[in-house]
């Protein structure tokens, strides 16, 4: 490879393949002997995509066959006639039913269901549980990595504007970095979408979302594996935050476009019948946008784990069918 | 029903793709034509091209499996 460029970009994006995939965990290898490869990858995956009640960061398998999960658990609030908290170490990752008082519950695929003290799950003809699911509040992986994102957006926002007021308007530090992207969203997408006139109010909105998703786009990528932005979710309440604000401040040319879009260039006989067609379709655009939006960013994030979940299950896979052990790192 | 539904997934890739693809052609053309309204261009391509692709995706879902 003569081009240095290039080289320095397949080292880098080698080091973030790398980074990505070692956290998945080897847990597997103990396990895969009693599965087919199919269900085995889509148990894989599916581990990686859902939410979960405690944050682990990797796990591994010692000499002697037993699984170690490194990670921290998280509370599990659940309401079952009264509130009931306890901690997600409970479950064992799963492994053991949870004692609250004298109530049991257990996890299964990644949901609490309450059970009895066995932990017997009960299933119908099409192998779906049928216990009783309590209504589950807990503060799950998704809601710290939304929370942690909320307080740097905080910490980091709010010490960018005092080092703006500092400085007169100038950047500085991290603030250089920040400024385009800034500069971007007022010049290219406020302005330019909403105009000079009223810009500004929108702004606070706009930046916020965009921060906010970015970072959890970004975080997604990291080793911690968490998929904010792919959890249907999280882009539902986005879209209804989007949709909300949009018609609550929309003003009198936003609703004469929706129910007037011809205006006066022609007499109100011959607007009727194309009024007919047109008026359902412009109420019908104002949902459809949105739904359109949140569909989006959730199948692109959800495939884009998908991929990276295979890649890193290749590896996996692999190095434990052949014995590669210096493939598996933490193993 | 495996073939079917790798089919239909096929057929909204082409869709999609085709969709997207003109949409990009266009702004192209459109912005050669105006290059003084590429900020305008490139803001109302990308939210179109989004829209298409959201659409594309629930149609995807809905080829998937289970």
């Amino acid at each position: 490879m003569r081009n240095p460029l290039l080289v320095k970009f397949f080292l880098v994006s080698t080091l973030f393949f790398n980074a990505a995939i070692f956290a998945k965990d080897a847990e597997m290898v103990s396990e895969e002997t009693n599965t087919d490869l199919k269900t085995e990858i889509d148990d894989y995956i599916q581990h990686h995509l859902k939410d979960s009640h405690d944050f682990s960061l990797f796990s591994y398998t010692d000499d002697d066959e037993v699984t170690h999960h490194v990670g921290f658990p998280l509370p599990v609030i659940l309401w079952d006639d009264g509130f009931v908290v306890f901690s997600s170490s409970r479950f064992h990752h799963g492994e053991e039913v949870a004692v609250s008082g004298d109530k049991y519950y257990s996890l299964y695929h990644g949901k609490i269901y309450k059970t009895d003290a066995e932990g017997t799950i009960n299933y119908d003809a099409e192998h779906h549980p049928t216990n009783i699911k309590p209504l589950d509040l807990s503060i799950t992986k998704t809601v710290v990595m939304i929370v942690l994102t909320g307080i740097l957006m905080l910490l980091l926002f709010g010490g960018l504007a005092r080092s703006y007021a500092k400085n007169g308007g100038i950047a500085k530090g991290v603030g250089r970095f920040f400024e385009p992207i800034i500069l971007y969203i007022r010049d290219d997408i406020a302005i330019a979408t909403i105009g000079e006139k009223r810009y500004k109010k929108y702004m606070p909105f706009l930046l916020t979302i965009f921060f906010f998703i970015w970072f959890l786009n970004m975080f997604g990528l990291t080793p911690a594996g968490v998929n904010v932005t792919g959890n249907i979710a999280i882009t539902t309440a986005l879209a209804i935050l989007t949709f909300l604000i949009t018609n609550l401040t929309g003003t009198k040319d936003y609703w004469k476009h929706l129910f007037d879009p011809l205006g006066d260039s022609m007499p109100w006989y011959a607007k009727i019948p194309l009024y007919v067609i047109l008026i359902p379709i412009e109420i019908l655009g104002i949902f459809i946008k949105p739904f359109s939006l949140l569909i989006r960013l959730y199948a692109n994030m959800q495939a884009g784990h998908i991929v990276m979940d295979l890649c890193s299950f290749l590896r996996i896979g692999l190095a434990a069918r052949c014995h590669l052990d210096w493939l598996l790192p933490f193993h | 029903m495996t073939i079917p539904r790798i089919v239909g997934a096929g057929l909204i890739v082409i869709g999609v793709g085709v969709g997207i693809g003109r949409i990009g052609g266009q702004a192209m053309e459109a912005i050669a034509r105006q290059p003084e309204a590429y900020g305008k261009i490139q803001t109302a391509m990308l939210i179109v091209a989004a829209l298409i692709e959201g659409i594309g995706f629930a149609a995807l879902f809905a080829t998937a499996e289970n």
